[in-house]
């Protein structure tokens, strides 16, 4: 039992890559206004999925919806690293990276519930949705298939010279799909400037990691291709963006590709139609108690006095009605046309 | 007596080759094992070993020979004693093909196999296979032809597009330092860099996916498939990612980039490497699916393939590869992705057909006139979008329509036109539309068996005899 690979609290800790390696940088210090500002980002992601999680179950959602809650503070400290023109893409729970990536959450809503005011004008759903203005390219309904298309993001970074790196996110389960270490084996071959952010939240829908995995220190799975990575706690925002300022430094550098492995956990289900069987709730609550990337936060603006009570309630409220606000748009904003079921098929050639 | 050392074979398809060297002369003693020439084809070099022992008596085919016949007589070996006068009335006898004379030369490749054709002792230049462009009013009256291989058309294309739009670059295995696998990106390299003629290692899957990625970004990749079998590790990327995106993003963002590679059978490669894939692609919608069979067609779809914003499925054939057609001599010849051509005009039966398949129509064609039938010729070129209005149009006048393709029946094609005519020409017809197609089979190996799971000749003519009740 010593050596519970699954159950490791936290992972502010080492480094397992290979010697050349960078080790896990230290949380990154925050000023009040980082802190402040990273408790509201990671509280919009928070009360946006659980306004999808009540419409879901109202109908107004339909098919799969996978919420992000528990995972806020990898997208949220990870957005920190990056510059004009760094792209992100990711696979079906999405929405905490949409948000992340500065999208409206009236867009991102209306596209859940399947309006025409919805980032994909209501033809992708929950699992598919774009914004080229934003630099996110999806949204990707395929276990992995995003970790090869992130690649070719990061390829084009480097055809053009850019500077720009692409975030590559995938979890622990896919991280088993063979296109991975495909791309793996491109990417450092050819020095793609791409970030592989390994959401590991322990569970690929119900199979605990060390149920589906030989090896579960994800920062070694780029071993084989000389990719180095790093071991972060998901849950601390401070030390996401410390490790994604490292990565992405280390792309720009001309380094090539380097492996995040975040230390995360979802609360949720893997989707709304999910069993529970797998886990027990002491877990869930466990990891709620005492991990929970937003009470971290707020934890210590309180011990710092950045902030009060109140003043963190303000925050909540206003994101709350930013929330209501996508809600309501997303209720009532009409479903697309009925011709637009043949539009966007094909670029139409200039006749 | 004295042994014929003969034109071997380098591949599957090979039909002729280039004598490039003797390295040895007549007189000579040789061993078994030992190189005594280099033969060149536009694919590949190799050396000939001596497999017996013997003396040269006589070199038949000069060094520098160009269009030497596979299984042709290059030289012949006389035992110790045997006058090289004996040698050299050996008779030069064309070989039958299933049944050649032992090789006594070896090729040093892996896969040499006996040539199915039967090899003329040595050929002329090759002549271009006539196209009448009968319905490509985009080749202007009077337009200069160059006779070009279906390789190098495709070669030329992909050049040209190069030279135009920094985007635009080919990836895939072999396509760089090997020169192409089947040399169809061969000189690319050199002109373009290693940054645009990219070398992969052999993970469909994986380089399928960068590229639309690249694609999603905005370049224009051209995937190189080694043969579109191998693409089936791909499949998801090209139908879930490529495909889908631009409807998933509500027109947002697409996938510039056009897949290639030679598709169906070859010659006796077996299951795994003999299968058209024209319908499986031809099933999704946000592909277009483009399958030529002339070097002109090859060359302007090609061009326009990389220009279209869309991702295209381009099915290549490797028979084809080496067959020179016309090409017209024009700086920049684009066709228009989604019409046919109608390759021949006539009456009786409209046979409808795409890439190698046209081949086989072309032949039944012929074989039909001799019978009276007057058969009208049609060639897809595009899979999808389908031009169907062409077709409709050949079997209200012809009245009957026969598919030949060399895909699985079910689902196929075939099916597809079938279908589409009768809805939309039902009292046109005089006789059920029928299907050749390959059989409900997995390819087979042996020579055989191979030739009656493709579709073939006879098969066609007397689906027009049954149609037309003669």
């Amino acid at each position: 039992m010593a050596k519970a690979k699954t159950t490791k609290k936290s992972a502010a800790s080492k480094s397992t890559t290979s010697k050349a390696g960078p080790k896990t940088p230290a949380p990154k210090d925050y000023t009040k206004q980082r802190e402040l500002e990273a408790c509201r980002d990671m509280l919009m992601i928070r009360r946006f999925e659980e306004k999808a999680g009540q419409l879901y179950g109202m109908g107004f959602i339909g098919g799969f919806c996978h919420l992000y809650i528990g995972q806020e503070a990898v997208v949220t400290g990870m957005q920190a690293a990056l510059i004009e023109g760094d792209q992100v893409i990711t696979a079906y729970r999405d929405h905490g990276h949409m948000l992340a990536c500065d999208m409206d959450p009236k867009g991102v809503m209306a596209e859940l519930t399947g309006r025409e005011g919805g980032y994909s004008r209501g033809k992708g759903g929950s699992m598919h949705m774009f914004s080229k203005e934003k630099n996110f390219y999806g949204g990707h309904g395929i276990v992995g298939a995003q970790v090869s298309l992130g690649t070719g993001l990061a390829f084009n970074n480097r055809y053009r010279e850019n500077g720009n790196v692409c975030l590559t996110y995938f979890g622990d389960g896919a991280s088993n799909q063979g296109q991975v270490y495909e791309s793996f084996n491109m990417a450092k071959l050819w020095d793609l400037p791409v970030v592989y952010v390994i959401e590991n939240n322990r569970y690929a829908m119900g199979t605990a990691v060390h149920r589906s995995s030989a090896l579960t220190e994800f920062s070694r799975r780029g071993c084989s291709f000389n990719i180095p990575g790093i071991e972060v706690d998901g849950m601390d925002v401070r030390a996401v963006q410390a490790a994604g300022e490292l990565a992405t430094e280390w792309c720009r550098s001309g380094k090539g590709p380097i492996i995040l492995d975040m230390q995360t956990y979802r609360y949720r289900g893997h989707s709304m139609s999910d069993p529970a069987k797998y886990r027990t709730k002491d877990e869930v609550q466990k990891m709620r108690a005492e991990q929970d990337p937003i009470e971290r936060v707020k934890q210590r603006v309180l011990e710092k006095k950045w902030a009060t009570e109140d003043e963190l309630k303000a925050i909540d409220k206003e994101v709350r009605g930013i929330v209501a606000e996508a809600a309501e748009f997303a209720q009532t904003n009409p479903e697309p046309d009925a011709s637009e079921l043949y539009t966007d098929v094909l670029i139409e050639v200039g006749a | 007596m004295a042994t014929d050392i003969l034109m071997p074979a380098l591949s599957p398809t090979m039909e002729e080759g280039t004598l490039a060297k003797w390295l040895v002369k007549e007189g000579d003693a040789v061993a078994a094992g030992d190189v005594i020439a280099e033969i060149e084809t536009d694919k590949a070099t190799m050396e000939v070993e001596a497999v017996d022992e013997g003396t040269v008596g006589r070199i038949a085919v000069a060094e520098g020979t160009e269009n030497v016949k596979v299984n042709a007589v290059i030289a012949a070996l006389i035992e110790d004693g045997e006058s090289a006068d004996a040698a050299a009335a050996a008779p030069v006898a064309e070989p039958e093909a299933a049944a050649a004379p032992v090789v006594e030369a070896a090729a040093v490749v892996e896969a040499a196999a006996v040539a199915t054709v039967p090899a003329a002792p040595v050929a002329a230049a090759p002549t271009p296979i006539e196209v009448k462009p009968a319905s490509d009013p985009d080749i202007p009256e009077g337009t200069e032809m160059v006779s070009t291989t279906v390789r190098d058309a495709l070669r030329d294309a992909m050049a040209e597009e190069m030279r135009h739009d920094e985007d635009v670059f080919v990836m895939g295995e072999e396509v760089a330092e090997y020169q192409g696998a089947y040399k169809i990106t061969q000189g690319l390299l050199d002109e373009f860099g290693a940054k645009r003629v990219i070398d992969t290692p052999i993970t469909e899957h994986g380089f399928a996916g960068i590229g639309v990625g690249a694609a999603m970004a905005g370049l224009k990749p051209i995937v190189e498939f080694m043969t579109f079998n191998f693409a089936m590790q791909a499949i998801d990327q090209i139908v879930n990612s490529a495909a889908k995106t631009l409807y998933m993003s509500g027109g947002q963002m697409g996938a510039p980039i056009v897949f290639r590679g030679p598709n169906g059978a070859a010659a006796r490669v077996g299951a795994q490497h003999s299968q058209c894939y024209a319908a499986w692609y031809s099933h999704i919608p946000g592909l277009k699916v483009v399958a030529p069979y002339s070097a002109a067609d090859a060359k302007g779809l090609l061009k326009a393939a990389i220009r279209d914003p869309n991702p295209i499925i381009f099915l290549e054939n490797e028979i084809l590869y080496g067959q020179s057609f016309d090409v017209p001599a024009l700086d920049d010849f684009v066709l228009p992705i989604g019409k046919a051509r109608i390759h021949k005009s006539g009456n009786d039966v409209t046979l409808v057909s795409f890439g190698h398949g046209v081949r086989y129509a072309i032949d039944a064609a012929a074989a039909m006139a001799e019978l009276g039938i007057d058969a009208e010729i049609i060639d897809l070129r595009t899979i999808r979008p389908m031009d169907m209005a062409t077709v409709i149009e050949s079997v209200k006048k012809t009245n009957r329509c026969i598919t030949v393709e060399e895909g699985f029946p079910q689902s196929g094609v075939g099916a597809e036109i079938g279908m589409q005519i009768m809805q939309e020409a039902f009292d046109y017809l005089d006789a059920p539309v029928l299907r050749v197609t390959g059989k409900d089979v997995p390819m087979p190996y042996a020579a055989n068996l191979e030739k009656l799971a493709l579709p073939s000749v006879e098969e066609i003519v007397e689906a027009a005899r049954a149609v037309t009740y003669k």
